[in-house]
């Protein structure tokens, strides 16, 4: 009883957030972003139903998000139009849900029989022809320029007309809430355990009696149905789809988000959604290198970070579950390890914002800004203060990061010791 | 006849392009299992390395000396970024490559901005080679030919007849073994790995003035390469060279045709102006789904026969 309490405790505590976010943030800039991450959380998570669950690597997942977009922004369209009967427009992420559905039954079908390459493969394969198709299938998809909708249609129950941001964000909240829910709730079934047999040990799933093929298969549904949903929110949030919705390189955002956030804990892709829409929304204006940053994070965090950002922290649980105690000699080392880290980066950060600066401005104006101290780029002092910043946290970095390390096996050692007695 | 003819010669050409790139992605994927997503990125860093080169001194030393550079870089990504990811698994090296993709193009339009360079056909051979039936061939695309039939002949030969593409060959199936009999395996992917990005970035450097040298010709293309080393079966260099060819020949046959499916339509009575979604379809041409055809033999080939067509093994 005092477990179910907690667990639900920890549900309450993001309901209470989610209502009271709007009136914190409450400025159109935060109210837009906080839509873009409920989008993305649910997205992030069908997602990692697949990869982090399912063990399947998709490059290709965005067409669920996007067809179910675009027939939502067609729905809307059909709506206003009165050639379609009404739906309430609360409820049209079940209509998103239900595309995606229809799309991943037979394209589940046919790309779940073997996970690894081949079905990474097949999922490329799917998400190049979808997005040929955008360009040919033009009623439908409108190429280029895709469909534009209004979500101010049909009638006003309760006086929502989802015309003000707000009530959007309202909108996305509760469709997150209960999907996250959801999926949570799924990881615990016995299918959720299957999906992480398979995952793991495909061959003795089989020997037990199960088929592969049918497990994944059914994640893939799933999985597509709440991508469907997120592309459904989307299409409202935004009012507006385009061709790109459906391609690798949405497929990529998402994908960039799971690993980031860590595809081994179900906290995980909501950490790396929220994370990177932050981001990408407050540093998209700040620089023209975002996507080039973004790019270099999800690079690190594969090369040394397996289990994510998440994964870093959790990786930390036996320790303050143990005892706090245990972290007041790791403190130093930390925060000289961090502290290096964040020198080499931003002597790094400045060089790269040098050479954007000057590859695509004018010759005759070279003065800019960085980090707000007036340079000038034609001069050869910034590149230099940058380059010896960098190399010095480069350095510092070196003579950091083993004691770091060491400090880190030493409180689990500790709290191994601990257990064993 | 002629189109026939010109289409069939732009196709092999298209090919062999093709083939020089699929050439060292099948080698890659046989030897480690990875399959490198930053293949074409490669392609592209010859072509922006080459434009850069010719720009200074012409374009005969860029033939020699980009894909000289770029084979260094991607023996260097697979030594300090690929090997040490290796312990993670698959999945791992293919994220990998997919985030190295990614930063390479972000890098490229860092230096050289997000429009096409003015990379053109060097003037020397800016001329007909030869006309046909009032069509004149460009002596450029000729010269592509060769070269690209010098490198296919040259790496048949090389895989086949060295010692060293007999360890490469035997260490696409056996490392272990080739291990134990005193052979530096990885020190041999390292260079194979660069060996491939070096002819992906000669494809660039002969290519790359004929197809645009432009910030999206590797996401172009890229999947594309894919395609032909799955068609053509994962490790077979035969198979990658017929697939490439294959779809490059349809390709331009596709395109220079431009058949209407309109009339496949009429014999089922359909109007040429019917509303809705059906005029989408009455309105394909061969043209409009060519770039489709390929995705979907991938897709075809991947659920019917994982091992391609002169594969050996499934992917």
């Amino acid at each position: 009883m005092a477990g179910l309490a907690r667990r639900s405790g920890i549900w309450l505590a993001a309901l209470g957030v989610v209502l009271v976010l709007p009136w914190i943030f409450s400025s159109g800039f935060a109210i837009t972003t906080l839509n873009q991450m409920g989008v993305l959380i649910i997205f992030s998570l069908a997602y990692n139903m697949l990869l982090g669950q399912g063990g399947m690597l998709s490059f290709g997942h965005a067409v669920y998000f996007g067809l179910a977009g675009y027939s939502v922004a067609h729905v809307l369209n059909g709506i206003g139009a009165g050639t379609l009967p009404y739906v309430p427009v609360s409820l049209l992420p079940l209509v998103g849900g239900l595309v995606g559905l229809l799309f991943g039954i037979p394209i589940g079908f046919v790309s779940t029989r073997r996970a690894g390459t081949v079905f990474a493969m097949i999922s490329l394969g799917f998400a190049e022809m979808m997005t040929a198709l955008t360009l040919i299938l033009v009623v439908f998809f409108n190429g280029e320029e895709g469909v534009q909708t209004d979500r101010w249609a049909g009638p006003e129950p309760f006086g929502i007309t989802y015309g003000p941001d707000v009530q959007v964000y309202y909108l996305i909240a509760a469709w997150c809430l209960l999907a996250t829910l959801a999926m949570y709730a799924l990881t615990r079934t016995p299918f959720g355990r299957m999906t992480n047999a398979v995952r793991d040990n495909p061959e003795r799933v089989q020997f037990v009696g199960y088929s592969t093929h049918r497990v994944r298969w059914l994640a893939f549904v799933l999985s597509s149905f709440f991508a469907g949903m997120a592309g459904a929110l989307h299409a409202l949030n935004v009012e507006h789809v385009g061709f790109e919705t459906v391609g690798v390189g949405q497929s990529g955002l998402v994908l960039f988000m799971v690993w980031i956030g860590g595809a081994r804990a179900f906290i995980g892709p909501i950490f790396g959604a929220v994370v990177i829409a932050f981001l990408n929304s407050n540093l998209s204006g700040i620089t023209e290198a975002w996507l080039l940053y973004l790019g270099i994070i999800f690079m690190t965090v594969v090369m040394f970070a397996q289990g994510g950002l998440s994964g870093l922290i959790l990786m930390h649980e036996p320790i303050w579950k143990t005892d706090l105690k245990l972290f007041r000699p790791m403190v130093l080392p930390y925060a000289a390890g961090i502290g290096a880290t964040i020198v080499a980066c931003l002597g790094a950060i400045g060089l790269i914002e040098l050479i954007y600066f000057m590859s695509t401005k004018s010759t005759r104006d070279t003065g800019t800004s960085l980090y707000t101290v007036p340079v000038d780029a034609a001069t050869a002092l910034p590149w230099l203060v940058c380059a010896g910043v960098a190399a010095l946290g480069a350095a510092a970095c070196r003579r950091a990061y083993r004691p770091m390390a060491a400090s880190y096996a030493d409180a689990i050692e500790t709290v191994k010791a601990g257990a064993a007695r | 006849m002629e189109v026939f003819a010109f289409s069939l010669f732009n196709g092999v050409l298209y090919g062999m392009l093709l083939f020089m790139l699929a050439s060292g992605l099948t080698l890659i994927f046989s030897m480690m299992g990875v399959l490198n997503f930053a293949h074409a990125s490669f392609f592209m860093l010859g072509a922006y390395l080459a434009y850069q080169i010719s720009a200074y001194v012409g374009f005969w030393p860029g033939l020699v000396v980009a894909p000289l550079i770029v084979g260094v870089v991607g023996a260097a990504v697979e030594r300090w970024g690929l090997r040490p990811v290796h312990k993670f698994g698959h999945v791992a090296e293919l994220l990998f490559t997919f985030g190295l993709a990614f930063v390479i193009e972000e890098v490229v339009q860092l230096i050289w901005g997000k429009v096409p360079m003015p990379y053109d056909i060097p003037a020397s051979m800016n001329f007909a080679a030869f006309s046909w039936q009032g069509l004149d061939y460009s002596a450029y695309r000729l010269f592509m030919l060769v070269i690209s039939v010098a490198i296919f002949a040259a790496l048949f030969l090389f895989i086949a007849k060295t010692r060293i593409g007999l360890i490469i060959q035997a260490a696409l199936t056996q490392p272990n073994i080739v291990s134990a009999l005193g052979h530096d395996v990885p020190r041999i992917f390292m260079w194979t790995f660069g060996f491939g990005c070096a002819l992906a970035g000669l494809a660039g450097v002969i290519g790359g003035n004929v197809l645009g040298t432009e910030p999206a010709m590797a996401i172009t293309l890229g999947p594309i390469v894919f395609v032909v080393i799955v068609i053509g079966g994962l490790g077979s260099l035969w198979g990658a060279l017929i697939a490439a060819l294959f779809i490059g020949i349809v390709d331009n046959l596709a395109i220079s045709y431009d058949l209407s499916a309109y009339p496949l339509f009429a014999a089922f009575g359909v109007e040429r102006d019917v509303a809705g979604f059906m005029q989408d379809l009455v309105r394909l041409t061969t043209a409009s789904i060519a770039p489709v055809l390929p995705y979907f033999l991938l897709v075809l080939i991947l659920i019917v026969r994982p091992r391609g067509l002169f594969g050996t093994r499934d992917v």
